[in-house]
């Protein structure tokens, strides 16, 4: 592998432009999907005056939760000055920018009323989170934005290393302030804890990570180019780091609530009988996204393919989370009359139940298409293959 | 009343058909016409309306109130209970310990700290400053985030397109939307519709009036027997109270 100069991609034009077509097909799925849904009303999707917040909603959670996590691999490379993230940061970056892009737009095309984005941009409740996490990122786009011109123009590099401190605390009081979305719902018990913000950021450096890797193993398979043995195990040891402390937290979280009285009746919905909220936290985001990866991390001779597994796996346990903090969270009855059973036309006192339809889905993995053929795209026009400077790294060891 | 507030009306008819969502002139918007009070007489703090309700006098399986409201604001009869709008439901509760049963309205219990208008990110949450939390459907961008918040389940999502709209009453698919205590009505001197209907089905579990006023059979009572707030531990400041709970 080169060192000093950089590595070309690889043109492959009939391959490009088949990724480029099957990206394309889930964004078409998804804006049909959308349109259905805005013509007909909400009444045609799985949610309800219960669960208000579902499918859309995990997608969109997870890919802005993850994109601010994936700028971690350029803050550690231009905030704390280690040579192989920083090599990663425009790559970092890009996927930042495009995964954040995604979320949004699901997050736009599920509102009742998309046709007033501009209402949502022009008027402002600055009381409101939500509208404190829109400000964000907006900021968001435009540092991360700036970041990468100072990293890809070298008459501005100088100035990478500011705007990179400057991106790393921004996305720190993102991450905490899309964590703290679901911390200002006082009245449901199961975003409760005080833990959530702080959680979403751990959360957010896996998820982050696990996409990075995903896609920076796909740009090497792609250019018939192998990651060093090196830093793949450096890589794969921080996604463990992560992964392993997200589970730790997600533990002291829920044994903390357990310690609150007024919390034990969720936390034994979730743990025990909350039907496929309870499959989905143990199985989804304990098993598939915290146990199985660690175990293919550590299993001895990872290779490239078994980090990406891993990676694919950390998503997929995400993905699982988002589920069960927003749709469990919703499910769980809310508690109006402590002390009575109740019952009503309006589900009061009873485990909600939810069925998205395809078309939720369709929402959801449009806004991955999103970011995918943004990053598609970038990748091929511009430089965003890793270039690892060989000699230093030598030096390093 | 006046011919000038029929013309309005029809205006208003007229406009909301037609132009739907369009504000009306700048600085115009169809939901403070509707809250407009006539004889240019200013909303003022120094009204809180609220109401109580008498929860041993509410009957269980007397729906009235509903029914009423569901008229009067053009709702519709609940046909899907899960996306149908429900501004206000029947509760029966028992209480475990005793199984002492009793049945209640519940709807939006108009907050004086509404964790509605706190996190509506764009202002279509609001308070007037007489005590009553409205949705300016025309700022409303159906996110919902309010119904996350609402530690009552007193909003509705408008799943569906609708007809028949009551002019005074402006509603719109993909807006979120609950109790407005009848805004309309009351600016007029009335009453809410489900107030109305509970007192002619005989029952008069429902009190209205404006908490602030001594004299107001709402405030002696208030100060005369044991009422509650729910969820009182939230410390909301409720206009919603009862009574026997
Ligand atoms: S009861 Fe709910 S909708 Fe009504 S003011 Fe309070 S928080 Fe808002
Ligand atoms: S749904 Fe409408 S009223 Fe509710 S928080 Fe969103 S914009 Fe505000």
């Amino acid at each position: 592998m080169a060192s000093a100069s950089y590595v070309e991609t690889q043109s492959r034009p009939a391959a490009f432009w088949g990724l480029l077509a099957a990206g394309g097909l889930f964004l078409l799925a998804a804006f049909a999907a959308f349109l259905h849904f805005e013509h007909s009303g909400h009444v045609v999707t799985g949610m309800d005056n219960q669960i208000v917040w579902g499918m859309p909603h995990v997608f969109a959670v997870f890919l802005i939760v993850a994109a601010s996590g994936v700028l971690n691999v350029a803050s550690i490379g231009s905030v704390f000055g280690k040579p192989i993230y920083k090599a990663r940061a425009p790559l970092s970056g890009l996927l930042a920018l495009a995964m954040m892009a995604g979320g949004l737009a699901v997050l736009a095309a599920d509102l009742g009323r998309p046709d007033r984005l501009i209402v949502a941009m022009t008027h402002f409740n600055f009381k409101s989170i939500f509208a404190l996490n829109m400000m964000f990122y907006s900021g968001f786009f435009a540092i991360v934005a700036a970041y990468l011109v100072t990293m890809m123009d070298r008459s501005l590099n100088g100035y990478s290393k500011i705007v990179g401190f400057l991106a790393f605390f921004w996305r720190l009081a993102l991450t905490t302030a899309t964590g703290s979305i679901f911390g200002f719902l006082i009245a449901r018990t199961a975003y409760g804890s005080a833990l959530m913000a702080p959680m979403f950021i751990i959360y957010s450096f896996a998820y982050g990570l696990a996409a990075f890797l995903i896609v920076q193993g796909s740009m090497y398979a792609w250019n018939g180019l192998t990651l060093d043995a090196r830093i793949l195990a450096r890589m794969k040891n921080l996604l463990a780091v992560f992964v392993g402390a997200a589970l730790y937290f997600t533990a002291v979280m829920h044994l903390t609530s357990l310690y609150f009285a007024k919390q034990t009746d969720y936390e034994r919905f979730l743990l025990l009988d909350g039907g496929i909220y309870t499959t989905a936290f143990w199985l989804g985001q304990v098993v598939v996204g915290g146990i199985l990866p660690l175990a293919l991390i550590f299993a001895p001779g990872a290779t490239q393919t078994r980090v990406i597994a891993a990676s694919v796996l950390v998503v997929l346990g995400g993905l699982a989370q988002m589920f069960v903090t927003i749709v469990g969270g919703q499910a769980f009855p809310l508690e109006i009359f402590p002390g009575y059973a109740v019952s009503s036309t309006f589900q009061d006192g009873i485990v909600n139940s939810y069925s998205p339809v395809l078309g939720e889905f369709a929402l959801g993995f449009g806004g991955i298409a999103l970011a995918f053929l943004i990053t598609v795209v970038a990748v091929r026009v511009l430089r965003f293959l890793p270039q690892d400077d060989f000699a230093a790294l030598k030096a390093e060891d | 009343m006046s011919e000038r507030n029929d013309d309005r009306r029809k205006f208003l008819a007229a406009a909301a058909a037609g132009a739907g969502f369009v504000a009306l002139a700048p600085g115009i918007r169809l939901v403070e016409i509707a809250a407009a009070k006539p004889d240019n007489e200013a909303v003022t703090a120094r009204v809180r309306w609220g109401m109580l309700i008498d929860t041993t006098r509410c009957q269980t399986g007397c729906t009235e109130c509903v029914s009423a409201c569901n008229k009067e604001n053009h709702l519709g009869e609940v046909k899907k209970p899960r996306t149908d709008a429900q501004w206000i439901r029947k509760i029966d509760l028992k209480e475990l310990k005793t199984g002492r049963a009793l049945s209640l309205p519940m709807m939006c219990q108009h907050c004086a700290n509404p964790p509605c208008v706190d996190v509506c990110p764009t202002g279509a949450s609001f308070k007037r400053a007489d005590g009553i939390v409205l949705v300016d459907r025309h700022i409303c961008i159906g996110c919902r985030y309010c119904m996350m918040a609402c530690p009552y389940k007193a909003r509705s999502f408008v799943h569906e397109p609708h007809t028949d709209q009551n002019p005074e009453v402006p509603r719109g698919q993909g807006c979120v939307e609950g109790c407005t205590l009848c805004v309309h009505r009351v600016d007029r001197g009335g009453t809410p519709a489900c107030v109305e209907a509970c007192a002619a089905a005989g029952h008069n579990a429902m009190l209205f009036g404006d908490l602030n006023d001594p004299e107001s059979a709402i405030a002696k009572r208030v100060r005369e027997v044991k009422t509650t707030q729910v969820r009182a531990d939230l410390k909301l400041d409720l206009g919603v109270r009862y009574e026997g709970i």
